[in-house]
Order: C-alpha cells, then structure tokens, then sequence
C-alpha cells in the first residue's frame, strides 16, 4: 500500500501536462551556412522591413559575421541609402502603424528566441484565405492576426479543409488551390532561409559561442584533472 | 632586500592579525575528515556569490536602469559590448546556479542535522541568507525589463494588496507607482545592486564565523571535538587549509564544467534560466497569457496557488519559508546524522523530497484543476514534514551514534562496482565474417538489466528502513 502511495506520488505531478496548440512544422537551422543567411537577409529586407525593423542588428555585424564585402552587403541587402553602421530601422512610423493595422508590427530581434524557429517557420507558412477578414488570409498558428500574407505572390492562395469536432471546426490541412511563383519546394526553401536569419539576428554570438565552448570545457576538464592530482597528493597521509 | 621585505611584512603583522586570522580559518581550523560530496556546495555558494559579484559589476557599467531603455541595454550588453553576452550569461546562469547550489546545501543541511544544537545559529543566519538571495532574485529578474520580468512583478507585488487593512497602500508604497513603472524599476535596481548585496555580504560573514566558532558537522553527526589527542587538535579533523581547499578546487572544476556547458550550449536552459517570454519588452497593456515565475520559485509559487482564498495563500506561502526557520526546534531527535536515524525520518525525507520537486514542476504549468489538486496534496505533505516532526522525530527508534567517525567508501572506491554493474548490462558477442575478421558487438543483456534494476529498488527499500 504504502510502496503505490510512494509511486503514486511521484508520477502524479507529471501527467497533469497539459497539451495545447497546433502542431508545428520544423524547420532546418543551420548557422554554418552563410549563403542561406545572406539569402535570408536579403528576403527580410525585400518582404519584412518594410514594417518590420530589427534595430537590434547592424549591417555591419551582418557583413562581418556572414564573410561578406561591405559595399556587397549594401548593394545587395540593405535597403537603398542605409549606411554600414546602420541598424535594421523600419521606415514605418507608429502614427501610420496603428491607423492601417491597429498597433505598430513589432521589431523582430529577438522575435527567434520568443517564439522558436519552429513556430516562425509554421506561422510563415501558415496563412490560408478567408473571407471577412481586412487582410484576406487567417493564420492557423496566429489566429486573427493583424499581418498580411507577404509571401502571396510567391506562395500562392492556400485554402483550409476544415472538420467538425466537438461542435467546433477545427482545420486539419491547407490545401494550395493557386500555385505562385515559386513551387512548394522552393517556397520552403526561401522561408527557411528567412527563419534561419531570424534565429541568427536573434542571438548574432550563438556560433562563436558554441566552437568557444569545446575549448573552455576542455580546459576545466585538464583543469579538474590536475586539481584531482593535487588532492590525491595532499591527502596521502589522512585516513 | 630580503632584510627591507621583512621589515614590511613584521610593520604589517604588528599592526593587522592577518596570521592570526589565517589560522584560525584556514590553517588551524580542524575539520572532520569524512566530509562527501554534500559538503562541496557550501564553498561553491561562496563561489557563485564572487561570480555574481564581478559579473554584476561589469554589467552595471553598460545597464540602464531606465524603463524606456533597460530593455535596450540588455540587448548592446548582449551584441555590442565586448564579451558582454559572457558577461551576462554568466550572471543569468550564475543567479539559477546560485539557487541549486544553497538548495542542495540546504538538504545537506536537513539530511546531516547540521542545523541541531549546537548549530541552530548558523541554520537561522543560513536561512536569512536564503531569504535575502530571493529578493535579490526577484528583484534582479525585474531589470532586464521583459514581459516576464514586468508581470512576475506585477503578480508578486500585487500579494501584498491582500493583506487586510494596509494591503493596498503598502504595495503601493513598495512599487512607488499604481503599476510596475520606471519609478519601480529605479528603486529595484538600487536594491539589487547596493542595498541586498550589502546585507548578503555581512550574513555570509556572520554564518561562517558562527560555523567557526562551533565547528563544522559531518555526515556522521558526530562532534570531532570530544575526542581530542594530547596537543588539543580532534583526532578526527584535518586542518582546512590545505585538505579541504585542495579538495574544494576539484569541486569547483566540475561545478565550472557543468556551469561553462550551460553558458556556452544552452544558455536558456529550455526556457527555465532565461524565460522565452523575457525576450519580448516589457508591455504593460498585454498580459501575458501563462505568467510563471523562474524556477526557483516555483515551488512556493505553487503554495500559494493551491490555497483557494489569496491572503490565506500569501500566510501559506511566507509560512512555508517560516517553517523552515524553526527547523532546529521542530526536531526533537537526539541523533544528528540520517545514517543513524528511523526509518520514519528516513521516508519522511524522501516525501518532503517529492513534494518540493513536485510543487516546483508544478509551478511552471498552467493552473488545471487537476493541477491545483495535486499542489493542494503535496502542499500538505510540504507542511505535515516540518509540522508533524515533533511527533515523529521524538519516538522514532534510531541506531547507535558510533564515537568517532567511520570509513566509508569513497567515490573512488566505487569504480570497481560500477564496472561489475556494465559487465551485469552488457553482452560481447564475438562474431566472425567470411572475411575472417572478428568483430566484437556489445548488446544490452535484458536479463541483466532487470536484477540491476531489482537490486537497486531492494537497496533503496533497504535504506529506508
């Protein structure tokens, strides 16, 4: 009796878990891959900044941390007169902001450490027609968001199939019933470079800082080793 | 030079007791012999708090304790400042690192008697430390100025208000505004910078020279200073300085190890050390939908969740660190250490054990009303612990204390069996290709695997007894 209470105990807390939401697609992170982040900046520069800035990122990091040329970098990325020290400033203002979405489209540096590459990559791709709404399209990650499908003219028009469960209408699948410029392959391509931008523009350190790590880790393990000599030395004598 | 050199040091001795100080913590301060792994936190507390320190220090130079700039100072400490994200990782990691290291110096504590007669003062000097580190906690999460750090606030300052008469004025005395403002922020940051750090430095000081002057316990509970050889020093106890500084550096490089792999791989730690929803600036017109607070305080946060009425729940939750103060009187058991303790004592432990983890875990999640039932039992088992110890601590039946301290087996012994057990688990198959080459293939041995797992609970059933 006691042993099941004991068990009981134990296991109770962690199956209370609850689970929510939709299930993400995952997207493929690879930060080593400096012509997918180039090709990612120049797709946040082209379809986000327009409302969305990244003030949190200067062109020059970019240019830096991507191996690109300067002058490249300006040519090919940034927005027509933004300078090398330049951050990613949006040219929307808040007054013009509010009165055609409601509230000012948010920054987006540090948008990859709130919300995940995972979520980015779904909500990206997960803008559907609907009729009724200001914009034309819903999200089935981002119920009712303010935000237009960017991407339209590449993606195409996505229609949701929908099922009845429990009296509620849930969407099961997004159908493409209008191909765009791109096909479906090469449209995942393009938002998983723009997401792996994100993730790169949310923490710009986060590859430096993890070929660091092997180095100081093998450090303190030579150092835990000589540390551990030096003990065994000095308590020879004690038993 | 050698002659002007001495001369220097004989000015400075005549004047300042440095050697005496010296020796009476280090290299005259007798130690027993015996000390395990469990001892190791308290000097990393000592270390995490340096770290804290020079950190802390380093980040002020480019903080802005401004609410329209915080935010934004965080992030050119992260991405403009040099080393900057180090400097700040080390001091986000270092604050959760803190709280693991005096948690399990606590159950060191609790588990060896430590806080018994003659130590209740270092126990009590030990807990305010405790209670400091929680505001100094709480009241740091504030300054990086996320949606996080912005409502936890809200949540905890707003408990205040449910205390009667007063409740309202007084969280608004404390938040120096209606809402979580700039004028807040200011006064936290004063807070957490000068003011708790003061007080935390003066009670670390307070809580070794108090350990000093009794002497440090051991895993045996025993007092090393009743049995003495002819010159005064315990027969058992090893001076401080060299033994256990030499030994507290091999502790340091495996807590640096553990400390550096999470600074450098998963600084977030999964959204327990760094929340996800503290990369988004503070908004103080849209709450977040799931407010958790770090997971250091989760637990009591679950305490005070699992009482229905919230003043009732704010008495809970400030009574589960209140109970925790009056540990040394709540235990009426002779014996120190929990080798020579009942088995009730022995389960009794363990419930409190699954009951702090539990409500911790329980803290993080949504509110559920399965979940809340579940905070409401292990609240209970939180509170019959400490409560119902009088009771069962007095009539327990323990084993003979021995005199002097025991062997046990060290870590290192314990290689040999560790290997025994991998034999037990795995299986060499030789096989031979047509080729001729042999090769060698390690298959887990299910067999083996469960008398492993069998042996193991029978052992743990044991030593609960």
């Amino acid at each position: 009796m006691k042993k099941v209470l004991y068990t009981l105990l134990f296991l109770l807390p962690f199956s209370v878990l609850a689970s929510s939401g939709v299930k993400l697609e995952s997207a493929d992170i690879d930060l080593t891959d400096n012509a997918s982040l180039e090709r990612g900046a120049h797709h946040y520069v082209t379809y986000c900044l327009g409302c969305h800035s990244a003030k949190h990122m200067r062109y020059k990091r970019i240019a830096m941390d991507l191996q690109l040329d300067e002058d490249e970098i300006l040519k090919n990325v940034a927005p027509f007169g933004a300078g090398i020290y330049d951050p990613m400033h949006s040219a929307m203002n808040q007054h013009d902001a509010e009165k055609w979405y409601g509230t000012m489209p948010p920054d987006l540096s540090l948008i990859a450490r709130s919300r995940g590459a995972d979520w980015l990559y779904s909500y990206l791709k997960g803008f559907y027609s609907e009729k009724g709404k200001p914009t034309g399209v819903n999200n089935v990650v981002f119920k009712d968001v303010a935000m237009p499908n960017v991407f339209w003219q590449l993606q195409g028009t996505q229609e949701a199939t929908t099922k009845t469960i429990d009296g509620q209408e849930v969407i099961t699948e997004l159908k493409l019933v209008e191909p765009g410029q791109l096909s479906p392959k090469e449209f995942d391509k393009t938002i998983n470079d723009l997401v792996s931008f994100l993730v790169y523009v949310g923490e710009p350190v986060q590859l430096e800082r993890q070929q660091m790590g092997k180095y100081v880790l093998f450090f303190i393990l030579m150092f835990i080793v000589l540390a551990y000599l030096l003990k065994k030395e000095y308590w020879k004598d004690i038993h | 030079m050698k002659v002007r050199l001495n001369q220097c040091s004989n000015w400075l001795l005549e004047r300042f007791p440095i050697s005496d100080l010296w020796n009476e913590h280090m290299a005259h301060y007798y130690a027993p012999k015996n000390f395990n792994v469990w001892y190791f936190f308290g000097s990393l507390a000592l270390l995490v708090l340096v770290n804290q320190f020079i950190t802390g220090i380093l980040l002020t130079m480019n903080y802005k304790p401004d609410a329209k700039l915080a935010f934004d100072s965080v992030e050119y400490i992260m991405r403009d400042v040099n080393w900057g994200w180090l400097v700040r990782y080390m001091h986000s990691t270092g604050a959760s690192a803190f709280f693991i290291v005096v948690y399990l110096h606590m159950f060191r504590g609790l588990i060896y008697g430590s806080f018994k007669q003659p130590r209740e003062l270092i126990w009590i000097f030990g807990m305010l430390i405790f209670v400091c580190l929680m505001a100094e906690a709480f009241m740091g999460y504030l300054l990086p100025w996320g949606q996080m750090s912005y409502w936890g606030a809200q949540v905890i300052i707003s408990l205040f208000s449910a205390i009667p008469v007063v409740g309202d004025d007084l969280s608004l005395w404390i938040r120096g505004d209606y809402v979580i403002s700039d004028a807040t922020l200011n006064r936290f940051f004063a807070f957490h910078v000068i003011a708790v750090p003061l007080v935390l430095l003066i009670l670390v000081f307070l809580h070794i020279v108090a350990l000093h002057e009794v002497g440090s316990n051991n895993p045996d509970g025993v007092e090393i200073k009743e049995s003495k050889d002819p010159w005064g020093h315990p027969v058992d106890g090893i001076p401080f300085h060299p033994y256990y500084t030499v030994k507290d550096l091999v502790g340091v490089g495996v807590f640096m190890f553990f400390f550096a792999a999470v600074i450098f791989y998963m600084p977030e730690l999964g959204g327990y050390f760094l929340e996800h929803a503290n990369f988004i600036p503070a908004d103080p017109l849209k709450t977040p939908e799931h407010i958790a607070p770090v997971w250091y305080f989760t637990p009591f946060y679950a305490i005070l969740r699992a009482v229905p009425d919230k003043f009732a729940g704010v008495i809970a939750m400030g009574g589960a660190i209140v109970v925790l103060f009056m540990l040394p009187w709540l235990d009426r058991s002779k014996v120190k250490s929990i080798r020579y303790r009942g088995g009730i004592f022995k389960k009794a432990v363990l419930l409190f054990v699954i009951a702090f983890i539990g409500l911790g875990y329980l803290g993080t999640q949504p509110a559920t009303p399965g979940a809340t039932m579940f905070a409401r039992v292990l609240t209970a088992v939180y509170f019959g612990f400490f409560l119902l110890m009088p009771l069962y601590t007095r009539w327990e039946k323990t084993k003979p204390v021995p005199k002097r301290l025991t062997e046990q087996r060290t870590l290192e012994d314990r290689i040999p069996d560790l290997m025994a057990v991998i034999d037990e688990v795995v299986t060499i198959e030789q096989t031979t290709s047509k080729e001729n080459v042999t090769a060698t293939k390690r298959r887990p041995n299910y067999a083996g695997i469960i008398t492993v797992l069998i042996r193991t609970a029978k052992n743990l059933k044991k030593s609960l007894d």
